[in-house]
């Protein structure tokens, strides 16, 4: 079906070293809250101050599954379809922590093509970084290009 | 605590079947600030040739981490819950989650280790259509801190 890849940037145009555009999200409280309900993740780590405070959290942290995903917009705004990313995954080496002070913590993620697979395949490292650590490494998200 | 070392291996049954909803996907996105029109409307689906709107790639974690609750919710694992971090996630996707998919999980405990005292569960979800078309597969680490440390000691 020739329709299937419309809009996908092209395998043959894309080449290696090729950085995404990058982004800088800012996530609150209300963010997390938001992400729990849509995700069904009711966790009380991700919201309760006195559950933070009992293993001897700042705050409430923020789901490593809405890091990797905000991550992962990076790529698929860039591949125009969330259907183009195929395999992927990633490490949480360091938690968020998100203080309920109306202002929250910024999340800054890189992307950068690594390597050009089978076609249409290409390997993106994806690096998140939040306070001046790594929170998230995902050196191998797959996306099928066009 | 140890972990009960007779779950390593267990494979639990297919959950009951979980409809995938049109607005689920769209409060999914909302909730990331994602604004793609592929998760949001149907003809721009189809634009993309895909038959339905399309879920964002880690919406396979509504339906997973409910699925691995039979696992780590069982008291007679031992895992102590208000200690456990997510430590790694992967998903291997055969196709795309869509609107008005019918899928079931299956859950596998593919590892039940210790490591410099912590306990560390590894398990694996495989999502099937009704029908039995593979969806997706999704690994998840989970690690229960040893009592004493913060989770930023690593």
């Amino acid at each position: 079906m020739t329709m299937q890849l419309v809009g996908r940037p092209s395998y043959d145009e894309v080449e290696r070293g090729l950085r995404l555009a990058g982004r800088v999200f800012t996530v609150q409280r209300k963010d997390l809250i938001q992400y729990g309900g849509a995700a069904c993740d009711y966790n009380t780590i991700h919201w309760d101050d006195r559950t933070a405070a009992a293993i001897g959290l700042p705050s409430p942290i923020a789901h490593g599954m809405l890091t990797m995903a905000l991550a992962l917009s990076v790529v698929t705004d860039w591949a125009g379809d969330p259907g183009a990313v195929v395999d992927f995954g990633g490490r949480f080496p360091r938690v968020v922590a998100v203080p309920n002070d109306g202002v929250g913590v910024e999340i800054s993620v890189e992307a950068t093509v690594v390597e050009k697979l089978e076609p249409p395949n290409v390997r993106v490292s994806i690096s998140v970084m939040s306070g001046g650590s790594r929170v998230l490494t995902m050196p191998r998200t797959i996306v099928a290009l066009r | 605590m140890p972990l009960n070392q007779t779950f390593r291996g267990r494979v639990y049954p297919a959950t009951a079947p979980y409809e995938v909803g049109l607005e689920k996907i769209r409060e999914f996105a909302d909730a990331l600030g994602d604004k793609n029109p592929v998760s949001r409307d149907v003809e721009a689906a189809k634009a993309h040739g895909h038959p339905e709107v399309v879920a964002p790639p880690t919406f396979a974690i509504v339906l997973t981490m409910r699925a691995e609750g039979q696992v780590v919710f069982d008291p007679t694992l031992g895992l102590d819950i208000g200690r456990v971090l997510h430590r790694d996630q992967k998903f291997r996707y055969s196709r795309s989650i869509r609107a008005h998919d019918v899928l079931t999980v299956t859950v596998s405990v593919d590892g039940i280790d210790e490591v410099g005292g912590n306990d560390v569960l590894t398990l694996s979800s495989e999502v099937r259509t009704v029908e039995g078309e593979h969806v997706c597969t999704a690994t998840s680490t989970l690690v229960s801190r040893a009592a004493g440390r913060e989770p930023h000691d690593d």
